[in-house]
């Protein structure tokens, strides 16, 4: 197992300037997952930490050592693919035995290799077939196997669980976890599934543009997005994100949002000039949109127009002004569209972003 | 549904069957014709109106290998007891076989065939094999000029060869490359390779290059990848591309008559010199017609699973 590292990657696909300086330390036996929508380097980076990819500038050390100049075969990396890329001439023994066949491993030890991770990973039973007799779920095991039975450095995973259905991909994940608790294998997962990323990340590495957002655990990069394009991409639904102005006049602070206004703390205008911002943008989770059917202090009244049944919970769209603020409330809360409820913004999970730069103010309010 | 199935069923199914039967029976009679003339005697073989049936004879296939010269008196009884069934035949047929000491002497038929199967079979590997590595270099790497090269690989096909005989005809005179068997390799392998590249070029296109990532990563290296993941995933293709290539080498007629004579002349132009003065024997030169149809029929038949899979390649793939 080791630790590996990004020192400056830059890699440009003719005039295409796909990985801007990266940096980034991935710790020994940890689970790092690289997520972002489609188009944002994430494979690319894994395919040049694998060596499939050449970068054009930069550093990447294995336990300290740069390799970025050895070929991919030296790098002792294990890679998955996202379509299994599993030899269909070989059977599923000799699939995963093939990497163990490079390093010229006795007869007699490759097999036992390949029974023990067969063992742990159920596929007893599929050793004799052709690849093309499984289905994507046990294809996706053997090429897992075929990633640990030489047990590499650190394994890299490219949306290793992205081509099955929805259940499977749900039992692939605990099994995804459960394989990393026991092995405790560098991991590296690309994916552009923020629940995937959050369900197995030790650190969630969030990308955009070739740029790295915001690098964090699962619930920092959640409660504290360090930008707009993090606070969007994750969470689901999606941030209400809104152009808001303060006002404060007669001890009463308030953000308002198209002409409405939601009460807030006193102590924000004084984090908001310390930050000088001249435009702000105010996002709050649905979950921080409260809901009442009486009037209440610091609530005000809004009208209810879409209503989104999820089962565990419901999504209600809210007319404020001209504008929709979505709110999650539990089941039933709002019968029907139309119905006027009253609301108000959590100080505590309203998050403040400066709107020319994206970045987050950092400011947090309490209750 | 069923309704419609049946009917079409009921109709369909008889007339396909007849109209498939009907096709096959016109593609395949003239080798009925010049299988059945191998085996006619020497007298059944010309007559008008033909004859359908008659008693084989494998005569034909006797005189097709000896040397043999007509007879000027009949011969004894007690030689024509003792010689061997084939001799026999002959003697049948008012001729004698020559021979060195007691060893017949075989006519050329059987060196313009081993010469066939030489030019054949190294102008395939060759082909095949340079062809394959080119492709998958066309394939899988980045080239300057990619398009423009392999259409130049493609414009070697773009006119008829004959065009080019006499200035080849000259340049191998004075390389002394005429009536060699490197010579018409060269030639044939050369004709092939533009064909086995791009034909190549497709079937390793349909080969994800996942799967050399994957034993690049498992700790192969480009070549070790190619020999064991690439050439046993492309078999399909390099079957299909060899039979194409043995074929077109096989039957290729015009340069072999240009370039060779003797030495290393090929079956295609030797078969119609037999023609010759005189009066042509029809049955010998059907016999040698048939002979030469073999290798191709069976070398077909033993890749017809990876000719089959070889056609639908592209459809059958993701």
């Amino acid at each position: 197992m080791a630790e590996i590292e990004l020192r400056h990657i830059q890699k440009y696909f003719g005039a295409v300037h796909v990985i801007r300086d990266v940096n980034l330390t991935i710790r020994d036996r940890e689970f790092v997952v690289l997520l972002g929508p489609s188009g944002c380097g994430k494979t690319t980076t894994l395919r040049a930490i694998a060596g499939l990819e050449e970068i054009s500038s930069g550093e990447i050390l294995i336990d300290g050592k740069p390799v970025q100049n050895l070929h991919a075969s030296e790098r002792d990396i294990a890679f998955v693919f996202q379509l299994y890329a599993l030899y269909p001439h070989l059977s599923v023994f000799e699939n995963i035995a093939f990497p163990l066949k490079a390093t010229g491993m006795a007869k007699a030890e490759v097999d036992r290799s390949v029974m023990a991770i067969a063992d742990a990973l159920a596929i007893h039973h599929l050793l004799s077939l052709r690849p093309s007799a499984l289905s994507g779920g046990d294809m996706q095991r053997v090429a897992i196997g075929r990633a640990l039975v030489r047990r590499p450095k650190a394994l890299l995973l490219d949306e290793p669980i992205g081509a099955l259905d929805a259940k499977l991909r749900e039992d692939m994940r605990v099994e995804l976890k459960r394989l990393h608790l026991e092995n405790g294998s560098t991991s590296i997962y690309v994916t552009h599934d923020q629940v995937e990323a959050m369900s197995l990340a030790d650190r969630i590495v969030v990308m955009h543009d070739g740029i790295l957002q915001q690098v964090g655990t699962p619930s920092e990069v959640y409660l504290r997005p360090a930008n707009l394009f993090v606070a969007q991409f994750i969470g689901s639904p999606v941030m209400n994100i809104a152009e808001a102005s303060i006002t404060s006049s007669g001890g009463k602070v308030a953000v308002e949002l198209d002409g409405e206004s939601f009460a807030m703390p006193h102590d924000l205008v004084g984090m908001l000039v310390e930050k000088n911002a001249d435009r702000i943008s105010l996002g709050v989770r649905p979950e921080g949109v409260l809901l009442s059917h009486e009037e209440k202090a610091g609530y005000r009244p809004v009208e209810a127009h879409i209503i989104q049944p999820y089962g565990p919970f419901d999504i209600v769209d809210l007319r404020v002004g001209s504008q929709t603020l979505r709110a999650r409330t539990h089941t039933g809360f709002v019968e029907k569209a139309g119905e006027r409820v009253w609301a108000r913004i959590d100080p505590a999970q309203a998050h403040f972003f400066d709107t020319a730069s994206g970045n987050s103010l950092e400011i947090r309010l309490s209750e | 549904m069923a309704a419609v199935t049946s009917r079409g069923q009921r109709f369909g199914r008889p007339v396909a069957i007849l109209a498939i039967l009907a096709v096959t029976l016109i593609f395949l009679s003239p080798i009925l014709w010049i299988g059945a003339t191998a085996f006619k005697p020497r007298a059944v073989a010309t007559s008008v109106p033909p004859t359908v049936f008659f008693e084989p004879e494998v005569t034909p296939f006797v005189k097709l290998l000896t040397k043999r010269v007509q007879l000027k008196q009949p011969v004894a009884p007690e030689v024509y007891e003792a010689a061997p069934w084939w001799e026999k035949l002959v003697y049948d047929g008012g001729e004698r076989v020559l021979k060195v000491g007691d060893e017949p002497q075989l006519s050329q038929y059987p060196n313009r065939f081993l010469n066939s199967l030489i030019v054949s079979i190294v102008s395939t590997v060759l082909a095949v094999s340079m062809g394959t590595i080119t492709a998958y270099g066309f394939s899988r790497f980045k080239i300057k000029g990619e398009q423009d090269l392999l259409f130049f690989i493609l414009s070697t096909r773009m006119l008829p060869p004959v065009v080019v005989a006499i200035p080849m005809f000259l340049m191998y005179r004075q390389f002394d490359l005429t009536d060699s068997h490197v010579g018409l390799i060269i030639l044939y392998t050369a004709f092939n390779l533009s064909f086995s590249v791009w034909l190549m070029k497709g079937f390793i296109d349909e080969i994800p290059k996942e799967y050399e990532e994957a034993a690049l990563v498992d700790g192969y290296t480009r070549m070790q990848a190619f020999f064991k993941i690439v050439l046993p995933e492309a078999a399909t293709g390099i079957a299909a591309t060899a039979v194409f290539c043995f074929i077109t080498a096989w039957n290729e007629y015009a340069f072999a008559l240009i370039m060779t004579n003797r030495r290393a002349q090929t079956a295609p132009p030797f078969i119609p010199s037999q023609i010759g003065s005189g009066l042509p024997e029809w049955t010998v030169i059907a016999a040698g017609t048939v002979l030469f149809l073999l290798p191709v029929a069976i070398f077909t038949f033993l890749l017809r699973n990876h000719l089959l899979r070889g056609v639908t390649f592209g459809a059958i793939r993701k």
